[in-house]
């Protein structure tokens, strides 16, 4: 046991290493950000009209979905420093229980979309006009990628949530917590910009 | 013999964790009452604006920038100026090309 702790360990080069993934992650979706803000400038009326189509509701709930799983995994870390191992390993399951709703509701959203014949390549859809085929195309393309690192997230939280459990995380050595913390975080970040971009500003 | 590391981690009390989900939850309500009721122009401004306050909570709080080295948070904030600025460059080519 105490061999693990005598190898050189380095917690704050391990935060710095997955800071610089999360900025990879933040110019990938900045530059989505860039092509929404241009299209958006030109087919101004096509995407008010076609933001009115998403549900604010379902939007919203997601919204605070995600708070609250961001807010749990921050409170599990603080679990960890305080030992409790139970506490943060329900803090982890409450976390993984709230992104899968969030998917399950992503779900159900796609779904209504995709029975109206609204999906990327939809020949209905192409009747509408670029505005709309465009809009459309961001918003399965950015909600998309967002859902896989949702996905990508809940898996990394799962293995984190093996660690603890078999106490290879523990009140000493939680900097892999950390770094599952942070990757949610930038998950709810990017979110906290979708969600305006697309479901409110119309 | 204890290893040798430094010690950058605060313990961030649940209360603190808890006080800023709050906030964050009544921003988002916020913003979507703020949007639901028509501001014109502005309403794209302001709900940016809420966002961008949002993202300000959770990268100090729940990411801990608050608490890290302070050359973290200045790699984070040359980033957002980088996405700032290509948006802004670009928009600028679009608006008067």
């Amino acid at each position: 046991m105490n061999k693990t702790v005598d190898i050189h360990r380095d917690d704050e080069a391990s935060k710095t290493g997955m800071w610089l993934f999360l900025f990879t992650e933040m110019l990938l979706f900045g530059g989505l950000f860039v092509v929404y803000s241009v299209y958006r400038f030109r087919n101004a009326t096509a995407f008010h009209l076609a933001a009115h189509e998403l549900s604010v509701v379902v939007g919203t709930i997601n919204t605070i979905l995600l708070l609250i799983s961001s807010a749990t995994i921050a409170m599990s870390i603080t679990a960890i420093q305080k030992k409790n191992k139970k506490l943060a390993l329900l803090l982890l399951f409450v976390t993984l229980l709230l992104g899968l709703l969030f998917l399950i509701n992503k779900y159900f959203e796609w779904g209504d979309h995709i029975r109206e014949h609204i999906y990327p390549g939809s020949t209905i859809l192409a009747l509408r006009g670029q505005g709309d085929v465009l809009f459309y195309g961001l918003y399965f393309f950015m909600t998309g990628l967002h859902a896989l690192h949702i996905i990508i997230g809940m898996v990394f939280i799962g293995f984190i949530a093996v660690l603890i459990y078999r106490d290879k995380i523990d009140s000493g050595n939680f900097v892999l917590l950390e770094n599952s913390g942070l990757y949610w975080h930038l998950v709810d970040l990017i979110w906290i910009f979708l969600f305006p971009l697309f479901y409110l500003i119309t | 013999m204890e290893p040798v590391h430094k010690d950058t981690h605060n313990i961030i009390p649940y209360r603190t964790l808890l006080t800023v989900l709050a906030v964050l939850i009544t921003l988002t309500f916020i913003s979507v009452f703020i949007t639901q009721i028509y501001l014109g122009t502005l309403t794209v401004a302001i709900a940016l604006l809420i966002a961008a306050v949002k993202s300000t909570f959770v990268l100090r709080i729940f990411m801990h920038l608050k608490f890290e080295n302070r050359f973290l948070s200045s790699m984070v904030i040359a980033v957002i100026l980088i996405i700032a600025a290509v948006i802004f460059i670009t928009l600028l080519d679009y608006i008067y090309r």
